[in-house]
């Protein structure tokens, strides 16, 4: 029997599931596609001084910072009366791998334990992890998720790459809602497919908005995956940054999902073997990369907009500094991003990480010297997220590589 | 004329400059501001208004309070390293580097080879700020602490990363009675060694050195220590005059290129009192409503009063208790009944001995000849040293002292909470026994001490300070962090506007956050009992204790002496153990008392332990900071019950020379994984004719040889350490450095996964990432996978193809090694089987000192096993132990390899009534986080005793005595 409480089938009809935020506008994508096959979604959008506290309560302290602020976000919620705990489910992605970060859904569940042992936490990942349970990913729905990252990103940056320039104050928002609406009928009808003609419409959409031809300080954020995106870990990174001037150039998630797959073709690669799991994944690889390469390709023809880095070329930039086999947490994608931003003329460069996170002693600060020698403009600061920073202490360390930057 | 105003707005100081068309300072000001930002900024401002009435201004605001101020009150802004840059430019042009220290940053700057500047991470905490707080402990200021320092001489090794580290570095020196000449070195030291490792991050400090910022100023020793650590001399390093106010200047000279507007002083004073305060204070509830809540909560505690006595009229015998504390010292002398007839209460001072004896003096003055002390017992840090001085008769553990003191309040106590100067102690008690103890980390301590080293920055007194919170309108929220990250919450909650009444009401809820969440781990008020005693000089604070009970929900007993309980319950002990007379000094001994105190290295073995021996006037000494019977002058027996010193002892008597003539020599740095591998590469090497050249021996000198190429300070020790281990083997004649990355390590039964930690994995690709002198055919680096022998062999073929080693014999080598690191492993498995007979036959206790391979290096355990056996119990390893065990259920991911041997030895200590598991943490260890709380519900589901110790550079085990102690007098 198992410890804990199962997602069941039944539940589908009776539950509502609570996603933490994290990125909000693939986040809301995603949910949309989860509600079309008949789940009851619910995007937590909380930020209050009481997530970090159910967080620091319910979570050793030295645990990682995206761990306690995503237990603290669903702590908060379900000590909220918003929802009734007999009938809420959580969900969590999980990402496997010898980072502390696989743990957090063990982490969430030793937290329910005592007060909300009924709730059953449903982990999203693509590793074959905690295969019980109701909630299946089927292919469509998986195909359906593949294409919520890739429009997710195409708006990601598109709307960064908008609203630092904007001349009317606002519009890039207007244009993100719109294609957010747009997007979750699609997913919705099914409708999602014709990526081809959905691209061009949305590059000419943003294409329109009227900006600023005055030149900006590009600052690239890589980072811890949770803290790099999530605004609630970041103190709202993003819109600080376009605050002081500047337009944050955010790498897509897509690189993420390829960064995963990629690694169990890796391992066999590195370690010399062959098998069912390397060879579908390698398939996958393949697949995804594809959809890549037709984004960037349409970004390049309508000629606007600056395309995401083609992750072949990252994973050609990586060899340079550092071995694929360092897999662990965000592993080689971290000085791989570091320096295809920094070779795209993004030389200022935030790694944003949550304190004490150990893969980033290594790919982080521990990559840092490297790439400086290889680009000795290059102007990279680490940032820790950490429930006791202060935002005054980010900032002033932010405001310094700015200074530098605009010398 | 045309003037240019710097305004430079500090963590504690305000600065200002004005600089006229040529660029040369006209006038300058340098001010404390204790917290009131506005209040000093407009006030220098109104004195500028009266000395230049016409002028109008460009300006601009530097500094980390300057910020928010400059956002609020809409004036331009400089970051403050941008500012020193430009300064320096126009000032020092042949600057190579700019060392600034401020009241709570430092930074640096690299000018020549690539312009760089960088700030502290926000670990690394204050600097001026912490040597304020280091004066305090030593009840100086910081003037007479720079004096103390230049008649050094000795520097004592004192934790460098943070400020609260140091602090519980200092304290046991301090309570050991080290001399303050040398412990003032000391703080200056650590805070260069700080800088210096944690902002130099590879690139080396040389060329002409700039000193800015006010601690660097006004301190002779702490620049000679730079001077000295950086080999500079007269000629390369420049502290100009006017440091203090050099930021500001380089303000003024960026406000003259701005191209803002000009105002007048009248517009800047205007714009600074209307500024606008940002609502993003957090708020919590406020601690009373009105004066009648407050005085009910008073009616209430002061019922928990205690008999009083007499002490110049009283006939008869008495119990005298002390508690020589971290920062202050206690006295009861109590009747048989438990009446209290004399109390002492106070600061040590950083002199223990000192007061103590004094103290003593008077009792018996006020006594006469009426009262015969009939027994005595010390307790606390000072323990030893007060009870060989002053012939106490007991030494009792704290715990056991607080045990005692709470009972007599509460006969039905089931959990004590003790917040001090440095420890918060927390002990649950079941059938009249303590049953389980919590202490703070060295890195959340700084507890009480905090709030009192903060009043006084603020220019109050610590009591007046605390109640200024009692009716705070609205307390902020702080958060439950370590004090350096509680500084830089105040500072921005200041910033925001807060009051002082609201920052202390925010720093007691703090304080009490840390303690039940960081220390205690409570989920909810149920966690902690039904019976609650509170006790400490801590809680003899209103506002804290009121958080408290807000924080629980519930009412809690505060005797009235609860800054008193650990010498009360020291003298309840004196009294149940007394047989009719004390052995304590008398009288006429005390008039005359005095001591020596004299520091030296110990010569018994590689640690090295840094030795104070204080001589007594009648000619008996007192050596303290030993951590064997050894350096006490004492043979030592008790190696042969340690499986730390065999297993280290065994790795290191690995055989590492071929047959014949070696066809090269490989490297291999004795660090982190190869504490258990070394048997199995010295073997696939030494069959296939190669010779191995380990690294030598961990020490401190080790570290210090590889600090500067460390790029992240806040990694374990044991990777720290291994900088030192490379630079060691490079410079030993090999041809090159194996160091394999290994994401997985050798699968073991009943786990999900064998990974090794992202650090141990990885840590050749910052090596090599970081040490310039590492290249491709110096430093070998491949990766495998243990567990894919075929594959390995492969590479390693690959590897040492140009030696003519085929892919066979490398296969062959591997099972070779494979089979020696069987061999190594069993013979750890069957000494740690002969230990415990061997201890169950002297009806010894047996510690599973649980840690990884690794934490047999002397230099990272700082010799606790030693500690353990000298308290006469043996010790085992985990992983020679596990074997034994079954996997338990757990809550979690088991896929760390070295960890998941920790949950199997946890299950078989369960199971044998003389065996108890204390964990041995890095601090850093981010898994550990993870596998502490596991471990510990391991333990205790099943009725035993957690303990943790978390070490890092410390080489002090005051702390780790305490629990020891306290564990052993808990399990018996």
């Amino acid at each position: 029997m198992a410890k804990y409480p199962i997602f069941t089938d039944d539940m589908k009809a009776t539950h509502t599931i609570l996603v933490p935020d994290m990125l909000p506008i693939h986040f809301s994508l995603i949910i949309s596609i989860l509600r079309s096959s008949g789940y009851k979604m619910e995007l937590l959008r909380t930020s209050t001084q009481t997530v970090i506290d159910e967080g620091l309560k319910n979570v050793h302290n030295d645990t990682c910072y995206p761990a306690l602020l995503v237990i603290g976000q669903f702590m908060e919620a379900l000590n909220s009366g918003k929802y009734d705990p007999d009938k809420t489910a959580l969900m969590l992605t999980q990402t496997g791998g010898g980072c502390r970060a696989s743990n957090y859904i063990h982490l969430l569940r030793k937290a329910l334990k005592e007060k909300y042992p009924q709730v059953p936490v449903i982990s999203l990942n693509f590793s074959g992890l905690e295969k019980e349970g109701g909630f299946k990913l089927n292919a469509p729905i998986i195909m359906k998720l593949l294409y919520a990252v890739l429009y997710g990103d195409i708006l990601m940056l598109l709307y960064n790459q908008c609203r630092p320039y904007e001349l009317i104050p606002g519009e890039s928002d207007k244009v993100l809602k719109k294609w957010e609406n747009i997007l979750n009928e699609n997913f919705s009808g099914n409708k999602f497919m014709g990526t081809a003609k959905n691209y061009k419409l949305i590059l000419d959409d943003f294409a329109k908005i009227k900006r600023s031809k005055k030149k900006k300080i590009k600052v690239g954020i890589v980072g811890e995956i949770y803290v790099k995106y999530s605004p609630l870990a970041n103190n709202h990174l993003e819109d600080f940054l376009i605050s002081e001037g500047c337009e944050p150039v955010v790498p897509s998630l897509l690189d993420f999902v390829l960064y995963c797959a990629v690694n169990t073709v890796n391992d066999g690669r590195i370690y010399g073997f062959k098998n069912k799991t390397t060879r579908l994944f390698k398939i996958g690889y393949d697949v995804i990369y594809a959809k890549q390469k037709q984004m960037i390709s349409i970004i390049k023809k309508h000629g606007v907009f600056e395309p995401p880095h083609d992750f072949e070329h990252l994973r050609s930039e990586c060899d340079k500094y550092i071995h694929q086999g360092v897999k662990m947490g965000e592993g080689w994608l971290i000085p791989a991003e570091m320096a295809a931003l920094a070779a795209s003329g993004t030389e200022n460069i935030i790694c944003a990480q949550p304190f004490g996170c150990l893969p980033n002693h290594i790919v982080a600060k521990g990559m840092a010297r490297v790439i400086k020698q290889a680009f000795p403009d290059a102007n990279i600061v680490a940032i820790d997220y950490d429930p006791g920073a202060t935002k005054v202490n980010q900032e002033n360390r932010i405001k310094l590589m700015l200074a530098n930057a605009r010398r | 004329m045309n003037y240019s105003l710097g305004i430079d707005v500090g963590s504690t100081t305000v600065k200002t400059v004005i600089t006229d068309e040529n660029k040369t300072i006209v006038y300058s000001k340098y001010q404390r501001h204790f917290s009131k930002v506005r209040e000093t900024v407009s006030e220098q401002i109104k004195i500028i208004k009266e000395k230049y009435p016409d002028a109008a201004f460009r300006l601009a605001v530097t500094g980390s309070a300057g910020l928010g101020l400059a956002n609020a009150a809409d004036l331009p802004f400089v970051q403050e390293v941008n500012a020193a840059f430009i300064a320096v430019k126009e000032s020092y042009p042949d600057t190579d580097a700019v060392i600034e220290l401020g009241g709570e940053d430092a930074k640096i700057i690299f000018l020549t080879g690539g312009v760089e500047q960088r700030m502290n991470g926000s670990c690394a905490g204050g600097t001026g700020a912490f040597i304020d707080q280091m004066a305090t402990l030593l009840g100086i200021t910081t003037d007479e602490l720079d004096k103390l320092a230049l008649s050094a001489q000795k520097v004592y090794p004192i934790a460098s990363r943070c400020g609260v580290f140091a602090k519980s570095d200092i304290q046991p020196l301090l309570n050991q009675g080290a001399k303050r000449e040398d412990i003032a070195a000391s703080i200056f030291q650590a805070v260069v060694d700080q800088t210096v490792a944690g902002l130099s991050q590879g690139r080396k400090i040389s060329g002409n050195v700039l000193f800015l910022g006010g601690p660097l100023f006004f301190q002779k020793g702490l620049r000679n220590a730079f001077v000295k650590t950086l080999s500079l001399d007269d000629r390369t390093a420049c502290f100009p005059e006017e440091a203090p106010v050099f930021v500001a200047f380089g303000s003024a000279l960026f406000a003259e290129k701005s191209e803002s507007g000009r105002l007048t002083a009248d517009e800047i004073i205007n714009r600074i009192e209307n500024a606008k305060t940002t609502e993003n204070v957090v708020t919590g509830e406020r601690l009373f409503v009105n004066r009648a809540e407050y005085e009910k909560f008073i009616e209430r505690h002061i019922q928990n009063d205690l008999k009083y006595e007499s002490i110049e009229s009283y006939t008869g015998d008495a119990y005298l208790g002390i508690d020589a504390g971290s920062t202050t010292t206690k006295i009861a002398l109590i009747t048989p009944e438990g009446k209290l007839l004399y109390q002492y209460y106070a600061s040590n001072k950083g002199q223990p001995l000192d007061r103590i004896s004094k103290k003593l003096g008077e009792i018996y003055r006020l006594s006469g000849d009426r009262i015969k002390i009939a027994g005595s017992a010390v307790t606390g840090y000072g323990e030893e040293l007060i009870k060989a001085g002053l012939h106490i008769d007991h030494g009792i553990v704290e715990t056991v002292a607080h045990y005692k003191a709470a009972a007599f309040f509460c006969p039905d106590v089931d959990f004590i909470i003790d917040i001090g100067g440095q420890d918060i102690k927390c002990f649950k008690i079941k059938n009249g026994a303590i049953d389980s103890i919590m202490l703070n980390e060295a890195c959340s301590s700084g507890c009480g001490s905090f709030i009192q080293t903060f009043a006084q920055a603020l220019g109050y007194d610590i009591a007046r300070f605390s109640n200024l919170g009692l009716f705070a309108e609205n307390p902020v929220d702080l958060g439950s962090r370590c004090t350096v990250f509680m500084n830089s919450s105040v500072k921005q909650a200041q910033k925001d506007g807060a009051t002082v009444e609201d920052i202390s009401a925010g720093l007691s809820s703090s304080i009490i956050k840390n303690a039940i969440y960081k220390v205690i781990r409570a989920k909810s008020p149920s966690d902690l009992g039904e019976n609650i005693v509170v006790q400490g000089g801590t809680f003899l604070n209103d506002a804290v204790l009121r958080s408290f009970e807000k924080e629980l929900g519930r009412n809690v007993t505060r005797p009235a002496i609860a800054g008193l309980m650990g010498a009360f319950g020291a003298a309840l002990y004196a009294k149940e153990n007394t047989h009719g007379g004390s052995s304590i000094i008398g009288s006429s001994e005390i008039e005359s008392f005095s001591y020596k105190s004299k520091a030296f290295q110990c010569g018994g073995c590689t640690a090295k332990c840094n030795l104070n021996m204080v001589t007594f006037a009648n000619g008996e000494k007192h050596i303290s900071g030993n951590k064997c019977e050894k350096g006490a002058g004492k043979k030592r027996t008790t190696d042969d019950i340690c499986l730390y010193e065999y297993k280290h002892d065994l790795i290191m008597k690995t055989s590492l020379k071929p047959a014949g003539a070696p066809k090269a020599k490989i490297g291999i740095p004795m660090v982190l994984s190869y504490f258990e591998q070394l048997p199995l590469w010295a073997k696939f090497f030494t069959s296939l004719g190669f010779e191995v050249i380990i690294s030598d021996e961990s020490s401190r000198d080790m570290y210090y040889k590889g600090q500067q190429t460390i790029p992240s300070d806040t990694v374990c020790y044991p990777a720290k350490l291994v900088h030192g281990h490379i630079s060691d083997l490079l410079e030993k004649n090999i041809d090159f450095i194996f160091y394999p990355c290994m994401s997985y390590n050798i699968e073991e039964p009943e786990t999900d996964n064998h990974y090794n930690c992202p650090v141990v994995a990885y840590y050749p690709e910052l090596l090599k990432a970081n040490i310039p002198e590492l290249n491709d055919s110096n430093f070998k680096n491949p990766y495998i996978d243990p567990n894919r022998k075929e594959h390995v062999a492969a590479v390693m073929a690959d590897l040492l193809k140009e030696y003519g080693i085929s892919r066979k014999q490398t296969l062959a080598a591997l099972e070779s090694g494979f089979e020696a690191l069987m061999k190594f492993r069993k013979d750890v498995s069957s000494e740690a089987l002969r230990i415990i007979a061997r201890a169950r036959e002297e009806g010894k206790k047996i510690i599973v000192l649980a840690g990884r391979p690794y934490h047999i290096d002397k230099e990272i355990n700082h010799g606790i096993n030693k500690l353990i056996t000298s308290l006469g119990m043996a010790v085992v390893t985990e992983d020679s132990i596990c074997e034994l065990g079954n996997m338990p259920d757990l809550d979690v991911l088991n896929q760390w390899t070295y960890h998941s041997r920790m949950y199997r030895a946890a299950e078989y200590v369960t199971r044998n009534d003389d065996m108890q598991l204390v964990q041995l943490v890095s601090f850093g260890c981010g898994i550990d986080a993870v596998t502490t709380d596991e471990v510990r519900a391991i333990l205790e589901k099943r009725g035993k005793l957690y303990t943790q110790l978390k070490i890092d550079e410390i080489s002090n085990l005051g702390a780790a005595k305490i629990r020891l102690r306290s564990l052993m007098a808990a399990s018996e």
